[in-house]
C-alpha cells in the first residue's frame, strides 16, 4: 500500500514538474519555427556572400535570461521575441551569425544563477540579461566573478552595474527616470499638489520614487500623500481614497502598468480625476486585453520607446514583433530594449573581432573596451555607455489620446 | 466619518470576496480533512472561463456566470477523483504536497492557455453606483453585488447542511468518516459532492472578485486564496459561520487598517491579528475545540 501511494506521488509530482518546464518547452518550440522560417533565408543569403569561400564560422552564442513563466512572463516574453526580431535580421544579413540561448528564470534569483550556468554550459558568449532586476542582481555578481560580459536590457536599478566594469545596461536608470520625471512636472506646471502611489516590495517602483521625491523638494513640488501597495494588493480603494482626499491634482504612479489600471479603474469609480503620470513601466496598458483605453485617457508616461511611432524603423520592428510572439501582441519596450541589446552586442563583437570561437571572459574584455566608444542608435534613442555601464539617452514624454500614444506637448 | 464609512463598505465587501472562497476551504477541509490549496486557482479558473464566456462568446453574464460554475464543479470533482481520492488513506502530509502541486499544475495550465499577459474582466453588474449623503458616498453595484450573494450563499450552505438529507450525511462524514460509512453513508459520493459545491463557489467567488478588481492574471487567485485560507482558520476551520465572520473580519481589518495605520503595514496587520487570535482561541474564533485521546 505505502509503495503504491509512492509511486502515486511521485506521479504528481512529475506531472506538476512538467506543468512547470511544459510551458517554456511549448513556448520555445512555438518559437521555433518563427525563427526556421527565417534560416534558409538566412542560409541562403550566407551561402551567396560567402559562395563557398570558407567553411561556415561558429555562430555568436548570446544568452537571453528572463522569466518566460510566472507572474514576469510577460516582460521575459517580450524581451525573447524582441531579441528574436533582432537575431533574425542580423542572421539574414549573412555576415556573422547569432544564435540565441533562451533559459528561463521565473523571476526567480535562484532559478536565474540556475540558468546562467546552464547557458555558460551552452557555450553562451555574454548575454542579453537578464531582464528583471532581483535576478540581475543575482547573476551579475556571479558574472562579475567569472568574466561574462552582461548587457541588461531592463533590469533598470542602478545596483544593477553598480562595483562590475562588465554589467550594462540598455534601459535608463530608476533614478533618472525619477529625476525625468519631477522635472517634467515642475517645468509644464502639471500639478501643484502630488500623490505618490509605489510598490513598496519592488526595488523598480522605490527607486523611482525616491528620486522622484528628492527632485521635486529641490523643484519646489509639494508631495500632498504617499502610499504603498505590494506585487499581492488587489484592492486600491484606500490609495485612491488618500490621494483624493488629500486634493492631489497630479497623482504620480512610478509603478507598472497591470496595478496602474486597477488603480485608473478605482480612480473612476470614486468619481476623482486628476493627472495620472507615469514611468516606463505605464507602457503596455493599452495592449491589455478588454482594457477600456478610455480609463487611460490624458495619462502621461515617459518611455523611449512607442509602438505607435511611425517611424519606419518602428514600423518594420513591429510587424517583425507580431510575426514571432505567439500571442501576437504588439511589442513594448522590453521587446524594444531587448531588440537594442542584440544589435549592440552585435556591433560592439564585429568591431572588437569576437568570433563564435572567442571565450567567453576574452569577449568580456574586449566587449568592455568597445562599449567605452560604442554609439548605437537603436529604436529606443542615441545611445553612449558611461564606463560604470550605464546608457545615456533621452526619454520622451506621451500623452495617451484616443487610445494611442501622442508625443507631450504637441 | 464619510470616509470611515466608505473604508468599511470596502472592507466588508473585500471580506465578503475572503468570505465565499473561505468556505470552500472550510467544507473541504471539515468533511474530507485536507487543505484544498489548490482551491485559489479554481477562482481563477472560474474568473477565466467567465472572461472568455462574456469576451468571446458574447454570453450575457448570467449565463457566464452559471458556465463557470458548471465548468469549476466538473473540474473540482475531476481534481478530487484524480488527485485526491487515490490517497485517502495517505499521510496527511502526502495530500496537502498534492493540493500545492495541483495547484502549481492549474496556473501552469492558465499559463500556457491564456498566457501570462493581463487581460481586464469586463464590468458586468453596470457602472452605477448607489449614492448617499448626497453623493458623499458611493456605493458600487459591485459591492452591493458581492455583499448580497455572501449573504445569500451564507443562509443556503447552512440551510444544506442542517435540514437536507445530503446535507447531514455532509455533518456526519465530517464527524467520523469510519462510522458514517457503517450508517450506510456513501463516504466517497459525499466528499466528492462537498469539492462539486466548493468548486462552485470559487466560480461565483472569482467572477466577484475580477468585477471589482478587474484585472485577471494565472496568478489571479494565489494571494485572494491565501487570506481566504488565513479567514478559515481565523473563523476555526470547519465552520460555514466561522469562514463568513473571518472572511468578513479580515476584509474590514486590511482595509481599515490600511487606511488608519499604514499602507505599508495592510498585511501585516492582518496576519498579526491572526496571530493573536490563535495564540488565545487556537481553533479560531468559532471552532469547536478538539480533545485529542490519548
Amino acid at each position: 500500500m505505502k509503495k503504491t501511494i509512492c509511486i502515486l506521488l511521485a506521479v504528481v509530482m512529475v506531472i506538476g514538474m512538467l506543468a512547470g518546464c511544459g510551458s517554456s518547452k511549448t513556448e520555445t518550440a512555438q518559437s521555433a519555427p518563427a525563427g526556421s522560417s527565417d534560416a534558409p533565408a538566412a542560409a541562403a543569403a550566407s551561402d551567396t556572400a560567402s559562395a563557398g569561400s570558407e567553411a561556415p564560422a561558429a555562430p555568436l552564442k548570446i544568452a537571453v535570461i528572463g522569466p518566460f513563466t510566472g507572474a514576469a512572463a510577460l516582460y521575459g516574453n517580450a524581451c525573447r521575441y524582441g531579441a528574436q526580431v533582432a537575431a533574425d535580421e542580423i542572421n539574414a544579413l549573412g555576415g556573422m551569425q547569432i544564435e540565441l540561448l533562451c533559459e528561463d528564470d521565473e523571476h526567480d534569483p535562484e532559478k536565474s544563477v540556475n540558468a546562467y550556468n546552464t547557458v555558460l554550459d551552452q557555450g553562451a558568449q555574454m548575454i542579453a540579461g537578464t531582464t528583471t532586476t532581483s535576478p540581475c542582481l543575482a547573476v551579475s555578481a556571479q558574472a562579475f566573478e567569472d568574466r561574462v560580459f552582461m548587457l541588461t536590457p531592463s533590469a533598470s536599478s542602478n545596483k544593477v552595474p553598480e562595483g562590475k566594469d562588465n554589467m550594462y545596461q540598455v534601459c535608463f536608470e530608476d533614478p533618472a527616470m525619477g529625476v525625468f520625471s519631477a522635472q517634467i512636472i515642475a517645468e509644464n506646471a502639471l500639478g501643484t499638489k502630488v500623490a505618490v502611489i509605489y510598490n513598496n516590495a519592488d526595488d523598480y517602483s522605490t527607486g523611482i520614487y525616491q528620486n522622484f521625491k528628492t527632485k521635486s523638494a529641490e523643484l519646489g513640488l509639494e508631495i500632498v500623500s504617499e502610499t504603498t501597495f505590494t506585487d499581492d494588493t488587489t484592492d486600491f480603494s484606500v490609495q485612491v481614497a488618500a490621494a483624493k482626499d488629500a486634493g492631489a491634482d497630479l497623482v504620480f504612479l512610478p509603478i507598472y502598468y497591470t496595478p496602474a489600471s486597477m488603480i485608473l479603474q478605482t480612480a473612476k469609480t470614486m468619481d476623482y480625476a486628476p493627472i495620472f503620470f507615469g514611468v516606463d513601466g505605464m507602457d503596455g496598458i493599452l495592449d491589455m486585453e478588454g482594457f477600456d483605453a478610455s480609463l487611460a485617457e490624458g495619462v502621461i508616461l515617459l518611455t523611449p520607446f512607442s509602438a505607435f511611432s511611425e517611424d519606419a524603423r518602428t514600423v518594420d520592428f513591429v510587424a517583425k514583433y507580431q510575426a514571432a510572439d505567439p500571442s501576437g501582441s504588439a511589442p513594448n519596450q522590453f521587446a524594444a530594449d531587448a531588440y537594442d541589446a542584440i544589435y549592440a552586442l552585435y556591433n560592439a563583437s564585429v568591431a572588437a573581432g569576437i568570433t563564435g570561437d572567442t571565450p567567453y571572459d576574452e569577449a568580456c574584455e574586449l566587449l568592455i573596451a568597445q562599449f567605452a566608444t560604442l554609439q548605437y542608435s537603436g529604436l529606443t534613442g542615441e545611445m553612449t555607455w558611461t564606463s560604470d555601464g550605464r546608457v545615456s539617452k533621452m526619454p520622451a514624454a506621451y500623452v495617451i489620446k484616443d487610445g494611442s500614444y501622442v508625443a507631450f506637448g504637441e | 466619518m464619510v470616509s470611515f464609512l466608505r473604508f468599511l463598505i470596502n472592507g466588508i465587501s473585500l471580506g465578503s470576496v475572503y468570505a465565499i472562497i473561505a468556505l470552500g476551504y472550510t467544507m473541504v477541509y471539515g468533511i474530507a480533512k485536507m487543505l484544498n490549496f489548490a482551491h485559489g486557482d479554481i477562482i481563477m479558473v472560474g474568473a477565466y472561463i467567465s472572461f472568455c464566456a462574456i469576451s468571446y462568446l458574447d454570453l450575457p453574464p448570467l449565463l457566464a456566470v452559471l458556465l463557470a460554475m458548471a465548468v469549476c464543479t466538473a473540474l473540482g470533482i475531476v481534481i478530487e477523483g484524480l488527485a485526491y481520492k487515490p490517497l485517502r488513506q495517505a499521510p496527511k502530509l502526502a495530500v496537502l504536497i498534492t493540493a500545492i502541486g495541483v495547484s502549481y499544475f492549474l496556473q501552469n495550465s492558465a499559463l500556457l492557455i491564456w498566457s501570462s499577459n493581463p487581460k481586464v474582466f469586463p464590468s458586468i453588474f453596470g457602472s452605477s453606483a448607489l449614492q448617499l449623503f448626497g453623493g458623499a458616498l458611493s456605493i458600487t453595484s459591485e459591492a452591493i453585488v458581492t455583499i448580497c450573494a455572501n449573504i445569500v450563499i451564507m443562509i443556503a450552505l447552512t440551510l444544506f447542511t442542517s435540514r437536507t438529507k445530503t446535507g447531514k450525511a455532509m455533518r456526519a462524514v465530517s464527524e467520523d468518516k469510519g462510522a458514517a460509512q457503517l450508517m450506510g453513508i456513501d463516504v466517497n459520493r459525499t466528499i466528492s459532492l462537498t469539492f462539486a459545491i466548493g468548486s462552485a463557489l470559487a466560480a461565483v467567488a472569482g467572477v466577484l472578485l475580477c468585477s471589482t478588481y478587474h484585472t485577471l492574471m494565472p496568478t489571479t487567485g494565489s494571494m485572494p486564496g491565501i487570506k481566504a485560507f488565513t479567514a478559515a482558520v481565523f473563523g476555526g476551520i470547519g465552520s460555514i459561520p466561522g469562514a463568513m465572520i473571518g472572511g468578513l473580519l479580515l476584509g474590514v481589518i486590511e482595509i481599515l487598517g490600511k487606511a488608519y495605520i499604514s499602507t505599508e503595514l495592510g498585511d501585516a496587520l492582518v496576519f498579526g491579528v491572526l496571530i493573536i487570535v490563535l495564540l488565545f482561541k487556537p481553533a479560531g474564533l468559532l471552532g469547536k475545540p478538539v480533545s485529542e485521546k490519548v
